[in-house]
């Protein structure tokens, strides 16, 4: 039973990591964007 | 209080392999060999972001996929360790990750992107799990010719990211692989021994037997031809995509015919069936990688 509540605690923090570095990603995606955009704009 | 009740959470790895990655790399290809055949420059930041969107879509549909099709991946070999009929995932964990990537990434592309885009990339996952695997999988040997539209959009969205709009290439461009992906997959069919027959899925080779099977290998590599080199045709590219797809063409259609004039033996190695289906693959990367280079070194 305690190996079993192991594996479950083993992977929600794998997938918590997972999804942390996912956000964090997208978070620099973002800005990226935010930066092509307004050298697409100051273009025009 | 003791957690033993609660159910354990898919693993990671198992979200990813619910996108059918190795899908996925002929789906970025062609829709960046669209993006970079397009006549308009677009930002790398926005081109990365397009192809990010066109995989995370593609990805997205596979999830469905797998999401609607759990009872007969349990009956194939080929599918039975797959997260869902493997009893690793639930399908309802499934459907919402499928839908919650399909709107992210149409979202994404809505708004960083173009409209364009966007519209496209959704009536491609629409077109993928609705058409193909909800309505025609189950129901026609055709199944495969149709489903193939759905892998011909990634050019098509490519080009929109980069033009907002579409035009005559990227639409020949989806042609071509719709009447690629027929003799690709049935020349794999015939060697091999899928189990949906087992599973009760109408593929052509189980259906209608081999004889036709090589038929229509042959008969669809015909308008495959003209639509490769279409493009050349009608000076929409240059010599060097003209030459290259020609030469690609004429092996292709060679060793389409020898499948499609010969019959299996008794104990067959199957090898001009299987020197098809990997030319097939070739070719295909072959003659995007021409368009590529025919539009930046011309």
């Amino acid at each position: 039973m305690a190996q079993h509540d192991d594996e479950i605690r083993k992977r929600q923090r794998a997938r918590a990591t997972v999804l942390g570095l996912i956000l964090g990603a997208f978070v620099i995606l973002v800005f990226a964007i935010t930066i092509a955009k307004i050298k697409a704009g100051m273009a025009h | 209080m003791s957690t033993t009740t609660l159910p354990m959470p898919a693993d990671w790895r198992d979200f990813l392999a619910l996108t059918k990655p190795r899908v996925m790399t002929l789906v970025v290809f062609t829709g960046l060999c669209g993006m970079l055949a397009a006549p308009t420059h677009i930002d790398p930041v926005l081109g990365f972001t397009a192809i990010l969107c066109i995989a995370l879509g593609a990805g997205a549909a596979g999830a469905l996929n797998q999401w609607y099709e759990a009872d007969l991946d349990a009956k194939m070999r080929r599918t039975e360790r797959r997260p869902l009929p493997a009893g690793r995932m639930d399908r309802e964990t499934a459907l919402q990750f499928g839908v919650g990537l399909s709107a992210f990434s149409v979202i994404l592309m809505g708004l960083a992107v173009n409209l364009a885009a966007a519209a496209i990339l959704t009536a491609s996952i629409l077109f993928y799990v609705l058409i193909y695997t909800v309505w025609l999988k189950r129901r026609t040997p055709q199944n495969i010719v149709i489903g193939g539209a759905a892998g011909a959009f990634p050019p098509l969205i490519g080009w929109a990211a980069a033009t907002g709009d579409v035009a005559l290439l990227p639409v020949l461009l989806f042609a071509l692989v719709f009447l690629w992906t027929p003799p690709h997959f049935w020349a794999l069919a015939l060697f091999v021994k899928t189990d949906y027959a087992a599973a009760g899925v109408p593929m052509l080779p189980v259906v209608a037997g081999e004889r036709t099977t090589r038929n229509q290998i042959g008969l669809y590599t015909i308008p495959m031809g003209v639509v490769a080199l279409l493009p050349w045709v009608l000076h929409l590219t240059g010599a060097i995509y003209g030459v290259v797809t020609l030469v690609s063409t004429l092996v292709f259609a060679v060793l389409a015919l020898q499948v499609a004039t010969r019959t299996t033996g008794s104990d067959d190695t199957m090898k001009p069936e299987k020197r098809l289906f990997a030319w097939s693959i070739l070719y295909l990367f072959i003659v995007f990688g021409a368009l590529v280079a025919d539009k930046w070194i011309a």
